[in-house]
């Protein structure tokens, strides 16, 4: 088996943002330290019209724009990743793969492993090819993750969502490798029937978030032989802005290498889309030979990694769609609580 | 909203399939067995564009209930590049800047949800094309 | 074809009538029909209704209704064309006496709008329009009419205060009208400051939900001579449909349906629009009013506004328009409203109009214009003194 890698890649997010003051007034909390604690500015917010299938199918329709014009009934398995699925029973990808035109022959699964379940969606979509089983693999990353009122995630939980259509030849970007570390470690979770997840404050730093994400970037870089130095562009998983730039220098990376695909102060956590995302960006300003580390991190705990090396085609492509900075910078609608509370379904009302 | 009734739809409002009579040329949203121009029966399978502008609209500030968490919301005819017409939400923008002649990108929405328990209906609505 | 006419009348007061049913209010008005006609049977009789079964859960209206009317065995159907079933059961009540299958028909109409909630009363309306292709994007019907009006304005500079004239124009006349639903006059003011439903469409520029029921006697022309009670005769009926989707229209600022329809009408009247003197029109909305009188050859595209500003269709005007109070004033039971509207015509021309809304003028010729959806469906009537 030859080469495997991305064919095509897409984002979307929101146009819609609050900015952390707005939620820290609600809530009588100390806005300036959360924005310098956790270097949070703002976050995205879904619409009540937007939920993980419809900012998967947005991604998906770039990601195609960009795989130029392949046929979608070619594509033979979708997987999405993600913590809010619309449905408990029901699947997102059949959904996703209606609207591209991509049934009856594929194969589908909905992922879930808190935020790192877009990762595994393109892990396994890599291996499918790689093994000859499929032409391409159609895998995303998206979420419209929610936190509780008043928690601190609820500074960070944010929606968006990333495609990436896996494929053996015409690729964009190759997958030299990956690596996968995990272990059982409680530092967040949601219960069956509950609305919002609940975490274990400060244990899901060093022992979940550092532990995990160091390791399996060590045990990538090992596993390649490679260094930080070797890499042109690093991006980490980013439950909020200092997480992985800690992370990352940690690692012996510089902040030009981790910067490109450092979305989170102002997008926020987008769970099953934060290093998706952050690669979609990274890919957008890359040139033809650059190499890229994405580590993805979900709790419960685990990480996958990935070597990427851009190929002559990111130059043809990179603008068939529209790139992810412009959707990150650019006509943004900023809302205030009641309008977020009302949007995020935190208002009861009669059924 | 019964599942089979939405799930008729899926063509049309995920995919935007139009069909297109192989006798005259029109393009019909949705397709239809017989061509109201020229009478003939035969179709094959379009994709409709995803720009157009708009013809008009109007803003519902009194919505039915299973629009109210979005009021008020704009709903507009535009005119798609291929000439067809169709009705559909215009969202992401202040309602109040609304004009006839804007230019609109076509964006896959949940468009309808059936209280807390019932399916969700996807589709199409209009956003306005900022780049 | 045998010369028909309408040889008696009856409706109920229009309004959120709460202590009447359905049924009450279909009785009340076809008996008022009956008497006022001085006929001692019908042969059959016609109900426009649009939606028992969503306002009140109840179909199979021929039978309930002629069970209530204490007529057993009588032929008695429920045609539906939305907001037109009044016009659509006049005109089939019409085809019947012409043909030669019936002598006396009651032509009749009711809906029950009260009983459910604004929402529901939403909803039900809303059937009325393209369900896959607008109503399940959040179309309304004033949203509709709104979509309509923002056409209208675009391409003729159709103003504000046009549209509130209709409306002050039609409470103007339905403050003369008992049976009115909204007996008093409002003023532009109280038009343009109202509460905003789909922009540019204010709650004063739509007509209310209304309960009510309405019904008239047809017979032949020889029947009702012997009657000897007031009768006027029916010379022209046109009927079309259009496209129930507003979006697949080549022209969203003209009701074309109703154009067709008239065509249809004065040519079996031998009449044009010129002929006539006075018109009831659907007008549902402040808008829809203004486009009927220029589809129907009143007057041309985007001239109506300014005419309606000057006055020249008010009770003293030249073309006097819905003298009943019209949908917005009058009130707008959708079952009811083509048969009310023959209501008016007929009293107009027997000079029995109550409170001095009599047109002064002694007409000859009336008008009732009754639409369906958006304008998916058209009646145009047309009646003559005898």
């Amino acid at each position: 088996m030859g080469k495997v890698g991305i064919v095509g890649y897409g984002c979307h997010l929101p146009r819609h943002r609050i900015k952390v003051e707005e939620i820290a007034k609600v809530w009588g909390a100390d806005a300036p330290s959360y924005k310098k604690g956790l270097m949070l500015r703002e976050k995205s917010v879904p619409p009540p019209d937007c939920d993980t299938i419809t900012l998967s199918v947005e991604a998906t329709k770039n990601a195609l724009r960009r795989a130029g014009g392949i046929n979608t009934a070619e594509i033979g398995a979708i997987y999405i990743g993600s913590e809010s699925h619309p449905y408990a029973v029901k699947p997102s990808g059949a959904t996703v793969a209606e609207a591209i035109g991509a049934t009856p022959d594929i194969h589908c699964a909905d992922f879930e492993f808190a935020c790192k379940a877009g990762s595994e969606a393109m892990f396994v979509c890599l291996g499918l090819v790689k093994a000859g089983e499929i032409k391409y693999g159609l895998a995303i990353g998206g979420d419209t993750s929610q936190g509780a009122p008043g928690d601190a995630l609820e500074y960070s939980a944010a929606a968006g969502a990333a495609a990436f259509i896996m494929g053996s030849e015409n690729l964009i970007a190759e997958s030299i490798d990956t690596y996968s570390f995990m272990t059982d470690t409680p530092d967040f979770w949601r219960r069956e029937y509950e609305f919002y997840p609940q975490h274990a404050g400060r244990y899901t730093g060093e022992p979940a978030y550092f532990k995990h994400t160091c390791g399996a970037a060590e045990g990538m870089m090992k596993k390649v032989g490679m260094k930080p130095a070797d890499f042109t562009y690093a991006v980490f998983h980013q439950p909020n802005g200092k997480f992985p730039m800690r992370a990352g220098k940690m690692l012996g990376f510089t902040q030009e290498q981790m910067e490109p695909g450092w979305l989170s102060p102002t997008l926020g956590n987008t769970y099953s889309g934060a290093s998706p995302i952050g690669l979609t960006s990274t890919l957008d300003i890359a040139k033809p030979g650059d190499t890229i580390l994405m580590v993805s991190y979900g709790s419960g705990s685990g990480s996958d990694g990935f070597v990427w090396k851009v190929t002559d085609r990111i130059d043809e492509v990179r603008d068939k769609a529209v790139r992810t900075r412009k959707l990150l910078d650019e006509n943004l609608i900023y809302i205030d609580y009641g309008t977020y509370a009302k949007f995020r379904h935190k208002i009861k009302k009669n059924a | 909203m019964y599942s089979a009734r939405d799930w008729r739809e899926y063509p049309r409002r995920y995919r935007l399939e139009a069909g297109k009579c192989k006798k005259c040329g029109k393009i019909l949203f949705p397709a239809r067995l017989i061509c109201p121009k020229c009478g003939a029966r035969e179709f094959e399978t379009e994709m409709l564009p995803d720009t157009g502008k708009v013809l008009t609209f109007t803003v519902i500030r009194t919505a039915p209930s299973q629009f109210t968490d979005i009021a008020p919301y704009a709903i507009a005819i535009a005119e798609l590049t291929n000439g067809v017409k169709l009705t559909a939400q215009l969202v992401d923008c202040d309602v109040n800047t609304v004009k006839v002649g804007m230019e609109v990108r076509i964006e896959f929405r949940r468009v309808q949800t059936d209280a807390y328990s019932g399916i969700l209906s996807y589709g199409y609505k209009f956003v306005p094309k900022w780049y | 074809m045998r010369d028909v006419a309408v040889v008696g009348v009856g409706m109920t007061k229009f309004g959120e009538i709460w202590d009447k049913s359905l049924r009450d209010l279909y009785v009340e008005a076809a008996l008022g029909a009956i008497e006022n006609s001085g006929v001692d049977h019908i042969d059959s009789m016609i109900v426009g209704c649009m939606s028992g079964g969503l306002f009140v859960g109840q179909e199979h209206l021929g039978s309930m209704l002629a069970d209530y009317l204490g007529i057993k065995n009588l032929p008695a159907s429920r045609v539906e064309s939305a907001c037109a079933s009044g016009g659509l059961a006049f005109r089939h009540a019409l085809i019947e006496v012409a043909s030669g299958m019936s002598d006396i028909v009651m032509a009749s109409g009711v809906e029950k709008m009260n009983d459910i909630s604004g929402d529901g009363a939403t909803y039900a309306l809303a059937t009325a329009a393209d369900q896959e292709y607008e109503v399940f994007h959040g179309a309304t019907f004033p949203g509709l009419y709104a979509l309509m009006a923002v056409a209208h304005i675009e391409k003729y500079g159709t103003t504000r205060d046009m549209l509130a004239a209709v409306a002050v124009k039609n409470h103007d006349n339905g403050a003369l009208n008992p049976n009115a639903q909204y007996p008093f006059k409002i003023t532009m003011d109280t038009v343009k400051s109202s509460v905003m439903i789909a922009d540019p469409l204010r709650i004063l520029d739509c007509s209310p939900i209304t309960d009510g029921a309405a019904a008239v006697i047809l017979t032949t022309v020889d029947i009702a001579k012997k009657l000897g009670k007031p009768y006027v005769k029916i010379t022209g009926s046109g009927h079309a449909t259009d496209t129930i989707a507003l979006h697949s229209r080549d022209d969203m600022t003209t009701i074309a349906s109703a154009t067709v329809a008239a065509d249809k009408a004065f040519k079996m009247a031998g009449k044009t629009i010129k002929d006539v003197d006075f018109a009831e029109v659907h007008d549902c909305f402040t808008i829809a009013e203004i486009m009927v009188m220029e589809s129907l050859g009143l007057y041309a595209p985007g001239k109506a506004g300014e005419a309606v500003l000057k006055g020249e269709t008010a009770l003293d005007g030249k073309f006097p328009i819905n003298t009943s109070g019209g949908l917005k004033s009058k009130g707008h039971p959708v079952g009811a409203t083509g048969v009310a509207q023959i209501v008016e015509i007929y009293k107009q021309l027997t000079g029995q109009a109550e409170n001095g809304r009599q047109l002064k003028s002694n007409p000859k010729v009336g008008l009732a214009q009754n639409m369906g959806g958006s304008g998916g469906s058209s009646l145009v009537h047309i009646l003559e003194v005898a």
